[in-house]
């Protein structure tokens, strides 16, 4: 016990990083430990988001094939759970193609860029008690920021390409992006209002009641964000297969496009990883001090699992829809949700401005009929908007009727 | 309530008296007519209150080495009857026929195709281009001369 | 100062995922929006008339399955019906029977195909493709056993149908359409009141009844327009003078309309095929031709069906040979291509993907 992590440090409610750092420094100068330990744990969160974006890949598959009434990959390793790895072999071995008129560095930067903010956001994700890399006291406003950069990556991956599928699928990737955004900010404020904290360890902690239950409208808004920023069905118009054919990433291929590929995967995964934190109590659950890792696991493949669903089910909505989505009803009801949270925030609070469970319990009674209300009128307010008039099928014409 | 087609005399004598010196005779059930004419043997019979031919079925040209035909299938879905034109083309170079479009939209992929596949060009239509073969191919196909 | 913005052509197709074969658009779009359009195809254009002039009157038979590959049985009708009337042949009662039979099973399958592409065109991640898949394949086995192919099936032949069903053909039947009550509603039930396809569909590309009348359009393309005129009630062929059915009209000529037809269309092909099971009879399949057939010199005929992607039709023209003299495809697919200007220009990049869906061509038969 050489080398002792001051209280101070960001890192030092970090667990496995104190190990690393502590083991290491019986050999090691201090300073040279508390960079080992650190590679080591970003060694491993690169590898863990990767490889669950790979087990997610088959888990995805295997699932849609089910869907489609077939069996889906199921040929190489325990059903088929080799899969990924014989995809990237497949993807490593393949030509690298860069197209003659791109832009070769954005080109070849953009893979990083997209990858990039799917593992940082999961370095502040908590996945047991005390094992969030860093416990920023800044974790939502964190998670907002890095997750912005996917909109520069698909602009630039668009651009770049020079290729006008990309060209389309970028400028709607990132007019997704930056509307959804909004809504989905606003949705992350009633959390952190009712959390009093933005660190996520803190979130989970106030998460005596599921935040899923006291801020059901928050929840719903940033289910339906989260997945337009994803780029999933019903809102996968960045991508696009049948109008776009691959939207964005259209000319990548090999290493690249495995690298997009798990990006995308992993995305989602991390997405999930963000809403078990916020609105699904975490890593808490029975005997959560020893098994808290699988509880969190469990909640993010729920939630993996309903993206699929949704994936395997919905049409796709076209733009103006899309952005009238995102406008016309999630923000509305995402502020509509702010101003309810910060009024119950207001009056039940106590002395010391926190809320015991009792206050949440009542919370959560209000904002679910608040939610039913909204989602009821708003629904009904912009399907007038959406739907034109729409002619009565089945009505018959006789032949001297025509022209 | 089968549709009946348009076989007797009485088709050639109406359009006619619709159109002056247009028709050649009516055999086998075809009405012929002249080929400068057969727009306006089409406009009529489309206009015609009791004929009202307002739906072309199909346009086909026949080679024939010394001439070539051309037959226009019609129905009338108001009045539930049909009728053939034919006209007739002689020679084989620069062969032209008035087109259609303006009367039936329907005539515009099928009077290219005419032109594309038997050289049949039709004047008055606004996009006359090859349409299954690309620009710049020789010859037109479906000729009894081509291979 | 306004943004300066300037319209992109893009060249949607040949290979694209939701041309239906090898088509290419044109599109010259101001952002989202189409400002003009222009269909250009042929690259699928493979001579079948010019061939046609080279073979005989029975192999003629197999260039049809080649034209709508996704509905042969109704191409071998058309052709077949040609012949005949070419020949003044008499079908026997149960070829007829037999012909209209495997029509309208072929009719359910390329429906099935067209409304799952349909759909995939909207962006569903292919289930109800593949729910749809799932029956059709079951029709293709059906098929098979009939004759041993499944697209390609070249099962009729002038003056009737080439093999009599084997007898466990009946039974699978029987067992297709009982499974085909459930698997078919269960498709109805994913997609017909999804609010995201309604939303998508209804009112948009619509196509006014004058302009399809005056552009030659049919099949269920014109009937969503709301005209009431099928060429199997209008001018009953084979054995549909026999069958009772209904026309499914709509009349607003959008994409959600045109869906809906053929949605219904399924319902009253199955509808068909019960009655054709019912009345059939024991018989000779095939009347006595002979092995080449010789129709007189300048005989004529234009032998017509409705086709699943409207009236499909073959103008034979003989000069006493052993094959046709000249034998034109009118083909459902092209005319009905007539109109896609008037459907996209306006509308968005989406709507285009979906309202080509809608009008489900088939590109075998365009080029020909």
């Amino acid at each position: 016990m050489n080398c002792v992590l001051g209280p101070g440090n960001i890192l030092h409610d970090t667990l496995l990083f104190r190990v690393i750092y502590d083991g290491v420094g019986h050999v090691l100068p201090c300073w040279l430990s508390y960079a080992v330990a650190g590679l080591a744990i970003m060694l491993i969160l690169v590898n863990g988001v990767l490889l669950g974006a790979g087990l997610f890949s088959w888990v995805e598959r295997r699932l849609i094939g089910r869907f489609h009434n077939r069996i889906g990959p199921n040929r190489w390793g325990p059903f088929g759970s080799l899969q990924p790895l014989a995809d990237l072999v497949k993807l490593l071995l393949k030509e690298d193609l860069t197209p003659k008129g791109a832009d070769r560095i954005i080109f070849a930067i953009v893979p990083v860029a997209m990858l990039a903010p799917v593992v940082l956001v999961m370095a502040v994700v908590p996945f047991a008690k005390d094992t969030a890399l860093a416990n920023l006291n800044v974790g939502v406003l964190y998670i907002l920021a890095v997750t912005s950069i996917t909109s520069i990556a698909i602009f630039m991956a668009g651009w770049a390409s020079d290729n006008r599928y990309a060209m389309f699928g970028a400028s709607r990737g990132v007019a997704v992006l930056i509307s959804y955004e909004v809504p989905v900010v606003m949705s992350l404020l009633g959390v952190v209002l009712v959390a009093g904290s933005m660190s996520l360890a803190d979130i989970v902690s106030a998460q005596t009641v599921p935040f899923l239950l006291v801020q059901p409208l928050a929840f719903f808004v940033f289910f339906a964000g989260t997945s337009a920023e994803l780029n999933r069905t019903p809102f996968d118009l960045a991508e696009a297969e049948s109008e776009l054919i691959a939207g964005y990433h259209i000319e990548y291929s090999g290493v690249k496009f495995a690298l997009i590929q798990a990006a995308e995967f992993g995305a989602v995964l991390t997405s999930s990883a963000v809403m078990v934190t916020l609105f699904l109590s975490g890593w808490s659950g029975p005997f959560s001090n020893y098994l808290g890792w699988a509880w969190f696991l469990m909640k993010i493949g729920v939630l993996a699992f309903i993206f699929s669903w949704i994936r395997a089910t919905f049409p796709r909505l076209r733009i103006d829809q899309l952005m009238a989505f995102a406008w016309k009803f999630l923000l509305p009801l995402s502020i509509i949700n702010l101003f309810a949270t910060a009024l119950e925030v207001y009056f039940l609070r106590d002395s010391a401005g926190t809320l015991d469970t009792t206050d949440l319990w009542i919370m959560a009674g209000i904002n679910f009929g608040l939610a039913f209300a909204c989602i009821l009128v708003f629904g009904t307010l912009i399907r007038e908007k959406v739907r034109p008039a729409g002619p009565a099928t089945g009505a018959t014409l006789s032949p001297g009727e025509a022209d | 309530m089968a549709v009946q087609q348009l076989t007797g005399e009485d088709l050639a004598d109406k359009v006619a008296a619709g159109v002056p010196d247009a028709v050649e005779g009516m055999a086998d059930g075809v009405l012929r007519v002249k080929a400068p004419k057969i727009a306006d043997v089409a406009g009529f019979m489309k206009s015609d209150a009791g004929l009202d031919f307002n739906f072309l079925n199909s346009i086909s040209a026949v080679d024939y080495i010394s001439h070539f035909e051309v037959v226009y299938h019609l129905t009338s879905l108001t009045k539930q009857h049909t009728a053939i034109v034919k006209t007739r083309l002689d020679g084989r170079e620069d062969l032209s026929l008035p087109s259609v479009y303006h009367l039936w939209r329907g005539a515009d992929f099928q009077e290219r195709e005419i032109w594309d596949l038997m050289g049949i060009s039709f004047s008055g239509h606004p996009n006359m281009k090859r349409i299954m073969l690309w620009e710049g191919f020789e010859g037109h196909p479906l000729r009894k001369d081509y291979l | 100062m306004p943004i300066q913005t300037e319209p992109m052509t893009v060249n949607i197709g040949p290979q694209h995922p939701s041309t239906h074969g090898v088509f290419r658009l044109r599109v010259t779009f101001d952002g989202e929006n189409i400002l003009e359009v222009e269909p250009i195809f042929g690259y699928l254009h493979r001579g079948t008339e010019k061939l046609a002039e080279e073979r005989n009157y029975v192999q003629i038979v197999t260039l049809t399955d080649r034209l709508d590959y996704v509905s042969s049985m109704i191409n071998n009708q058309a052709y077949c019906l040609a012949v005949e009337d070419l020949l003044d042949l008499e079908v026997p009662q149960r070829a007829k029977y037999l012909r209209t039979l495997t029509a309208e099973l072929q009719r359910v399958a390329s429906h099935l195909m067209g409304i799952g592409f349909f759909l995939q065109d909207l962006g569903t991640l292919g289930t109800p493709l593949m729910y749809a898949f799932r029956s059709r394949e079951r029709i293709l086995d059906l098929f098979e056993m009939l004759c041993g192919a499944r697209i390609t099936v070249s099962y009729m032949r002038p003056g009737g149908v080439f093999f009599d069903a084997p007898d466990d053909f009946w039974p699978a039947l029987d067992q297709f359409l009982k499974d085909f009550e459930t698997e078919y509603k269960e498709i109805e039930q994913l997609i017909l009141e999804n609010e995201i396809v309604m939303v998508r569909t209804r009112g948009v590309s619509v196509l006014p009844l004058d302009l399809a009348i005056n552009a030659s359009v049919s099949g269920p393309v014109l009937r969503a327009s709301g005209l009431d005129w099928d060429w199997r009630k209008m001018d009953p062929y084979d054995a549909y003078d026999r069958m009772e059915f209904d026309v499914p009209i709509a009349t607003g000529g959008d994409n959600y309309d045109r869906f809906w037809v053929r949605i219904q269309e399924i319902h009253q092909s199955i509808r068909m095929v019960k009655q054709c099971i019912q009345q059939i009879e024991p018989g000779p399949i095939r009347a006595d031709v002979p092995l080449i057939l010789r129709p007189k010199p300048g005989a004529e005929a234009y032998g017509r069906v409705e086709a699943s992607k409207g009236e499909l039709a073959f103008y034979l023209v003989s000069d006493g040979g052993i094959s046709p003299y000249r034998c034109k495809v009118r083909s459902p697919s092209l005319i009905n291509l007539t109109v896609t200007e008037h459907l996209l220009v306006g509308w968005k990049l989406a709507d285009m993907i979906v309202t080509l869906g809608s009008l489900d061509i088939n590109m075998g038969e365009v080029d020909r």
